[in-house]
């Protein structure tokens, strides 16, 4: 399969800090690829890399089979980057930004109209074409942005937390566009905080403090956590969790709601009566029941502090 | 390869910037006309009733009739006595008068025998307008001295150097366009780095110098305005003379604008924050001001002054302005100080362009 991206021992350092620490990753063509990871663990940066705007201290990144730093300029031809903070101009109209990107991208003269037309349709802006783009919703400034950063077409498209201040009802009808344009033939990478996000990416990459702790498609990551997931529902969470993390076989503890997932040592032979057990001696009764693991535990598992 | 029409794309959105920016928009007009009408209306006045004393040790009649005829003209009026020439500079330096007359006691005889000066006028000069009406004075009718020496002795305090709305307005073109020009370019491109627009720029294929060249060109329209105001109002106001021919005029200023404009991209690439972009505006700003002959005399500087004073393009340009505005010079005359603002049009330019990186570290 061919990679839109690929990268070896990609690091960045700021000064002291290691932001990105010798990160290997190998995206495939034509799919959505969603990096996952807490606030601060170098998605940003590796992604300014990827698009040549940041030089890599060391390691390599091939961007669509060129080198992202001696061929950033042809590269910035085929790729789109939605940047986490909104970078189109506040103080410019919906329509007076998206024809000025049009310019900036050299679309054919006599098809900037018609290709402004067709985003406004697209990301149903019409309507408000001549609104300051400062005065949009946070859900219109990202469809604003997605479409002026597609205009062009672009064979690869960075999406930096496009969803983040977005309400659930456009967020849906975001990764819709999304499916759409890899359907198109693009290849998407998307940085998300959002579980059911993950969920949707065809691949994912969980990033923590700078370092790929995990890589793989949802239900292999799944399938692959190295702990037993123990489910378990209580009107005492808090006292539960407490216990919970005392215990050496329990490796972490996520709350989902009213329930808590466990994750449990797999070296335990039967972790639910081992809680019950332990959960009784405290008085503290619990329902447990062991249950598939999801993205959630995944992602705890992959991060969690005492994995470092 | 150069594309004209993203270059104008820059330029287009930067006139919608403006166009949407009271505050700057209101600068544009605000900075020249605010500073031409102090520096024109505080340099300009006609100056009259000036305080004044005067000691006459010669007390004749001929004496007090000087006196009252210096009186009658208005350009200063008697206001207190004083008894010596030590006192008459006391008090001019204490700000009690602006002019002193002293009459020396052979009064008399001087001007019998021909033997200039009969009288001699302290002035202060500090303010230079008032050495200026106060030269007016020597024409009184005196005597008759020998040789064509000045009957009436002048002797100015404090600064020698005579200055005049005349003299200062054309100047002020070219110290408003580099406070402004400077300012406003490196502000415009300062801002898109700190609102977060620039990451989305250089993510494009613009190339830098489309970029550079885009931002400034509304500026140099901008200049072209700011000119034509502070010419109006000097003319309109102050009865500033232009001499010269005004086509000569605009394309000095062009060629000005272009090059100063390009300090502002350079102070753009090296500023993190709008206020570090203010703050290297006014470095810039203020040895421009003060060594490049609009506030001294260029003559009286010190050599190494002058010397870096020819750096500036202010310098050049108040040369050129001054030649066209003043002297009827045309701008082949002015050939000398035009070379060098290209020159350094080139250079700032290369460097800003150099410096510019489409990234962000
Ligand atoms: N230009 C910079 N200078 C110094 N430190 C930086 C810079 N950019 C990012 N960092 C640091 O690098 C780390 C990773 O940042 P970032 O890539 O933005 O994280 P994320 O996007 O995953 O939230 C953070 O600790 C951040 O403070
Ligand atoms: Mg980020």
């Amino acid at each position: 399969m061919a990679h839109a991206i690929e990268t070896r021992g990609l690091t960045r350092r700021f000064g002291m800090l290691t932001a990105v620490d010798s990160v290997d990753l190998s995206v495939p063509e034509k799919c959505v690829y969603g990096f996952l990871g807490p606030n601060g663990c170098g998605k940003s940066t590796t992604i300014r890399m990827l698009c040549g705007l940041l030089r890599p201290s060391a390691g390599s990144a091939t961007v669509l089979g060129v080198d992202s730093v001696e061929q950033a300029e042809t590269l910035k031809q085929k790729i789109g980057y939605m940047t986490q903070r909104f970078s189109l101009y506040e103080d410019l109209t919906v329509v007076e930004n998206l024809r000025f990107m049009t310019e900036i991208y050299q679309l054919p003269r006599r098809q900037r109209g018609l290709v402004v037309s067709r985003q406004l349709e697209r990301f149903q802006l019409a309507g408000r074409e001549r609104q300051l783009a400062g005065t949009l919703s946070g859900g219109q400034r990202q469809r604003l942005a997605l479409a002026s950063v597609t205009m062009h077409d672009p064979e690869l498209l960075f999406l930096d937390e496009p969803t983040s201040a977005v309400d659930p009802e456009s967020r849906r009808e975001f990764w819709d566009i999304i499916f759409e344009l890899v359907d198109q033939g693009a290849t998407v990478l998307v940085t998300t905080h959002f579980m059911d996000e993950a969920e949707r990416c065809h691949h994912l990459a969980i990033l923590d403090e700078g370092r790929l702790v995990a890589e793989g498609t949802p239900s292999q990551l799944r399938d692959s956590i190295p702990a037993t997931v123990v489910e378990l529902e209580t009107t005492r969470s808090r006292k539960v969790r407490e216990a919970l993390a005392s215990l050496p076989a329990v490796l972490d503890v996520a709350q989902l709601g009213s329930r808590l997932h466990a994750l449990v040592n797999p070296d335990v032979d039967a972790p639910v009566q081992y809680l019950e057990r332990a959960l009784n001696e405290v008085s503290l009764p619990a329902e447990c029941r062991l249950v598939m693991p999801n993205l959630e535990d995944v992602f705890v598992m992959a991060t969690r502090s005492e994995a470092r | 390869m150069f594309s004209l029409s993203r270059m104008a794309a820059i330029a287009r959105k930067e006139f919608y910037h403006l166009r949407r920016d009271r505050l700057t928009g209101g600068m544009i007009a605000g900075i020249p006309i605010v500073m031409t009408l102090l520096f024109g209306y505080a340099i300009n006045n006609d100056v009259r009733n000036l305080n004044a004393a005067v000691v006459d040790e010669a007390n004749t009649s001929g004496s007090r009739m000087l006196v009252s005829d210096i009186g009658a003209t208005q350009v200063v009026r008697f206001v207190r006595h004083a008894s010596s020439v030590q006192e008459l500079e006391r008090l001019i330096a204490a700000a009690k008068i602006s002019v002193g007359i002293y009459i020396p006691p052979d009064f008399e005889q001087r001007r019998v025998q021909g033997r200039p000066p009969f009288v001699q006028v302290l002035v202060d000069d500090s303010d230079p307008t008032v050495l200026g009406a106060v030269r007016g004075l020597r024409n009184m009718p005196v005597g008759h001295a020998n040789g064509g020496v000045d009957a009436i002795a002048l002797r100015p305090l404090f600064n020698p150097e005579r200055r005049s709305a005349v003299f200062i307005v054309p100047g002020l073109c070219g110290v408003i366009l580099t406070l402004t020009m400077v300012l406003f370019t490196a502000i415009a491109i300062v801002r898109e780095r700190e609102r977060g627009n620039l990451e989305l720029l250089i993510t494009t294929p613009i190339s830098g110098l489309e970029l550079m060249v885009g931002k400034i060109l509304p500026y140099v329209v901008i200049g072209y305005i700011q000119i034509s105001l502070i010419l109006a109002l000097g003319v309109g106001l102050f009865d500033v003379p232009v001499r010269g021919a005004l086509t000569d005029f605009y394309l000095g200023a062009g060629v000005f604008v272009t090059s100063t404009l390009t300090l502002g991209l350079l102070i753009s690439t090296a500023a993190k924050t709008q206020f570090q972009a203010f703050q290297m505006t006014f470095m810039s700003f203020l040895p421009q001001l003060l060594l490049s002959g609009f506030m001294f005399p260029f003559e009286g500087m010190p050599r190494a002054a002058q010397l870096l004073a020819e750096l500036f393009p202010l310098t050049h340009f108040l040369r050129i302005v001054r030649g066209i505005v003043l002297r009827d010079a045309d701008l082949f005359v002015m050939r000398d100080d035009l070379w060098p603002l290209a020159v350094f049009f080139v250079v700032v330019m290369a460097l800003a362009t150099l410096r510019f990186r489409k990234r962000l570290d």
